[in-house]
């Protein structure tokens, strides 16, 4: 983050005004900072998607097979077939305006290509020179043109500039969803091999160890274990998490991030000790699948058919072990596949049950057909029964504001289950602004597979407009912790606050939950998860 | 100077030449009688095909963007119309989006204030919206009327409704007054003419517009103009124009004397409108219906949706992970399959 400017320069920097050149005319300037790095080839081999190359995103040669215009002209032409959405969007856009600035991207860097409207017309140009006969007649005064391979450059650039968070979606007088194009997009790169990294190294890693982040399953345990230790230097208490059981009555599936990397790491302590009190307090056996060990799905960023294999470990486990339903931790794409997605693909799930809270004899209707329900509304509704020992006084040193993500928020509708959560475990709770909250929620900058170190510049553009609302709440409030249900975020915005608002912290909204939770036979803690000093044990450090 | 418009504005232009000085030199069969029909045609199958070749594409997966909150847990109020549950639900919304643009009803704006990022609530692109959308409807509905022997109540009353701002002197001395102002027209116009102005004026607008957005405008406002001129200033000789359009409307069409060639001008503009609408971005009025991400409840986890093309894949099966990893499993204490 060195050779980035100060937030302040950052932010005045940002022009709007268009080029003088149309953007038709106006060339693509892949520039560091804003781009990921190309697909490790041995990535893309691994898991059998086309064309597998060596290639870099800034050289002029892209090493494409010689008939590349024809292999993206087919793959468009069965998307079309395939896809409604794709189809009519193709069609109807009035190229209104409404969109334009709701975009993260476009707000962050002014680019006129992040209007989602403008990334949508990178595709339509194509689509119409190709498939209508306006197009084909009239050309650009149609809004025709043909593909060429700065063309091709120019998709491969705004399409991972997007972050697939549909908030242009809910403004646009049709619903037009930019998620869907860029996704569209995204599938014709990758019948070329033109994937990031990023995406495609998690995709193979996913496909081979069960997670995106490669961890063999003696490696999980021994990860998950190491949290076992930490609980119990912090509470006295020794949680036994079973790992692969068979006949357990719910398998746990969440990101593997949680394992991984701080402040995730904390979340999913919160996870095995919420487990441990169900456990102990009313026998529910809960277990973690070191073969189903990803919630998340980076095939979602590469195309269905990955997203489909990817997800097919969920199913199959649960059927292995025997269990009666999914829950599922934190965590926004993976939601809005398991939401939108799941059931579809590799349903229906007639060898589970319909998920009943066994602890509140709750019956989750909502999940009736996929059984699998959000680790969210599970402990709302735990709580809302008054099964969970809470004290929410060790919270005391938090003033904590939510962010809702894309995902769960705009492919769900998942907004009152964890603030529910939230106001029960936390005293200190304020909503940021409502024209970045909800429905209209700013994307952390990071989803959709962009969370890189490359394009840092990038995330810290597309994350300004949540980082701003946050400011808000922190310069009217003291808001100190940023409380998310999603893993990506928890791994993309303590970078972005670090830069924008060093004293704002991030953290799970499970983590809350577990600092706030009275374990049976606990000691009397001094810490909270993350080791730091409880409100009112200060001196005794 | 923006090519974009420049096309619009001079195909428009081309086309108004095209009909008046076609009428002048005898050809008002073609202008009053071959072109509507065949306009007329065009639409109807144009519209037809497209929307046909729209519904031909699958539906492979539930995806409505969900604005509010989902139906979860029962003390958890729904939101029953932005993240509808049901058909019922859906079809709410959808009444909402189609008459009242619930959507674009949300819009606002941003600018970076002083170094803050600023949200506003922006009404007039909704505003404009439906006073366009709304008062083009009224102006179809009142052309019935040339359609119609007798004319049907309703589209006396709405005629009625529509010209309510009438502008009369009337003394025993002096007599003053404008035939009924029918206000839709002059909205018609006025919005047009914001939607032009925005697209000219507001520079991101103006960047990603392009020659199909301003000819629909153009030639809107073509007919909304010749149809004022027609009806305030060059007082036209209605019977014979009733004339010619029941004899389009009864299949047995001929051209009557006395017909006003801004006339022709202004059938011909409709015309053109048609036969281009099929073809044009004009077709959101049908694709709006088809959207999935509005028309489409948000309840997959509840009710399984089907995909049509849903063909198996490869995974990475629970047994090809043991085989690799087991040893390794073994030596954890996790459990295996095979010893």
């Amino acid at each position: 983050m060195s050779d980035l400017p100060k937030p302040k320069e950052l932010i005045s920097r940002i022009d709007r005004t268009p080029p003088h050149t149309g953007w038709m005319d106006t060339p693509v300037n892949i520039r560091k900072g804003m781009y990921c790095y190309a697909a490790n080839p041995k990535s893309v081999e691994y898991v059998g998607l086309p064309y597998p190359h060596a290639w870099n995103p800034i050289e002029e040669d892209w090493h494409l097979p010689e008939n590349w215009k024809e292999i993206l002209h087919e793959g468009f032409k069965v998307r079309l077939e395939r896809f409604r959405s794709f189809k009519v969007f193709m069609d109807i856009c009035v190229r209104c305006g409404a969109c334009a600035d709701k975009c993260h991207f476009f707000i962050g860097t002014g680019d006129p290509k992040n209007m989602p409207v403008l990334r949508a017309e990178l595709l339509r140009s194509v689509y119409r020179n190709d498939f209508t006969t306006a197009g084909k007649i009239l050309k650009r005064i149609a809004g025709a043109r043909p593909l060429t391979m700065d063309v091709l450059k120019e998709w491969w650039y705004y399409f991972f500039q997007c972050t697939e968070c549909r908030r242009c979606s809910v403004f646009c007088p049709y619903g037009i969803d930019t998620a869907e194009i860029t996704i569209m997009g995204r599938e014709l790169l990758n019948l070329l091999g033109l994937n990031i990294d990023w995406v495609a190294t998690p995709v193979a890693n996913c496909y081979r160890t069960g997670n995106h982040l490669g961890i063999q399953p003696h490696a999980f345990k021994d990860m998950i274990d190491f949290f076992v230790d930490d609980i119990e230097s912090i509470t006295g208490i020794r949680v036994e998490p079973n790992f692969n059981k068979k006949g357990a009555d719910i398998l746990f599936i969440t990101p593997s991030g949680d394992v991984f990397a701080d402040p995730g790491t904390y979340t999913c302590m919160g996870y095995l000790m919420l487990h441990h009190f169900l456990k102990e307090k009313y026998g529910l056996d809960i277990t973690w699948s070191t073969y189903a060990s990803e919630g998340g799905n980076f095939g979602f960023f590469t195309s269905h058919e990955t997203m489909k294999r990817l997800n097919a470990k969920m199913y199959a486990e649960a059927k292995r072990l025997g269990v009666k339903w999914i829950l599922g931790g934190e965590c926004g794409h993976m939601w809005r596949v398991i939401n939108q997605y799941m059931d579809t693909m590799n349903g229906p799930a007639d060898f589970l049950e319909e998920p009943v809270n066994p602890i509140t004899g709750t019956r989750f209707e909502n999940a009736r057909s996929t059984k699998m329900v959000h680790i969210s509304e599970f402990t709302a509704d735990l709580i809302k029964h008054g099964k969970l020992d809470l004290d929410p006084a060790r919270n005391d040193n938090l003033v904590v504001t939510f962010h809702d993500s894309c995902n769960p928020a705009r492919g769900m509708g998942m907004f009152d289950e964890p603030r529910y959560v939230i106001q029960n475990v936390v005293n200190k709770f304020y909503d940021m602004p409502a024209n970045t909250i909800r429905e209209q929620t700013f994307c952390c900058g990071s989803g959709a597979g962009l969370n890189a170190g490359e394009n840092m510049e990038l995330r810290l553009c597309g994350g300004m407009p949540r980082a701003m609302a946050v400011k808000h709440v922190h310069e009217k409030y003291g808001v100190n912790m940023l409380a998310t249900i999603c893993a990506i975020d928890r791994a993309a915005l303590p970078t972005l606050m670090d830069y924008y608002l060093p004293d704002v912290r991030v953290t799970g909204v499970t983590e809350l939950v577990a600092n706030a939770l009275i374990l049976p036979g606990e000691q009397e803690r001094t810490t909270n998860l993350r080791g730091e000093p409880l409100p009112g044990m200060e001196e005794e450090e | 100077m923006n090519v974009n418009y420049m096309y619009s504005l001079l195909a428009v232009v081309v086309l108004f030449l095209l009909s008046y000085l076609g009428v002048k030199v005898g050809l008002a069969p073609l202008f009053g009688i071959v072109i509507p029909y065949l306009a007329v045609a065009i639409f109807l199958v144009g519209v037809v095909r497209r929307v046909m070749g729209w519904a031909k594409s699958a539906v492979p997966f539930r995806i409505p963007t969900t604005c509010g909150q989902q139906k979860s847990l029962p003390w958890i109020r729904h939101s029953k119309i932005d993240n509808p549950f049901t058909p019922g639900g859906v079809v709410i919304r959808m009444i909402l989006e189609i008459v009242c643009f619930r959507s674009l009803f949300r819009n606002t704006r941003n600018a970076i204030r002083e170094g803050k990022l600023v949200h506003e609530w922006e009404i007039w692109l909704w505003v404009a919206a439906l006073a366009f959308h709304y008062s083009f409807l009224v102006v179809i509905f009142r052309h019935l009327r040339l359609f119609t022997d007798p004319i049907p109540a309703c589209v006396q009353l709405i005629e009625k409704l529509d010209s309510f701002f009438r502008f009369e002197i009337l003394t025993d001395v002096f007599h003053f007054g404008l035939p009924a102002v029918f206000l839709s027209g002059f909205v018609l116009l006025a919005a047009v003419t914001f939607l032009f102005l925005r697209r000219v004026i507001s520079p991101p607008v103006r960047y990603i517009s392009l020659a199909a957005d301003y000819f629909p405008l153009f030639l809107i406002f073509g007919i909304a103009f010749s149809g004022i001129l027609m009806r305030y200033f060059s007082k036209v000789n209605i019977r014979s124009i009733k004339e010619l359009t029941m004899g389009l409307v009864t299949f047995h069409p001929h051209i009557p004397d006395g017909v006003d060639p801004v006339f022709y001008v202004h059938l011909f503009f409709v015309s053109i409108l048609l036969a281009y609408f099929p073809y044009s971005k004009l077709m959101h009025m049908a694709g709006v219906f088809l959207s999935p991400t509005r028309n489409l409840p948000g309840n997959t986890r509840a009710v399984r949706h089907v995909n049509p093309w849903n063909y198996p894949v490869p995974v990475h099966t629970y047994e090809e992970y043991e085989e690799e990893f087991r040893e390794k499993m073994i030596e954890a204490g996790l459990p295996v399959e095979k010893e």
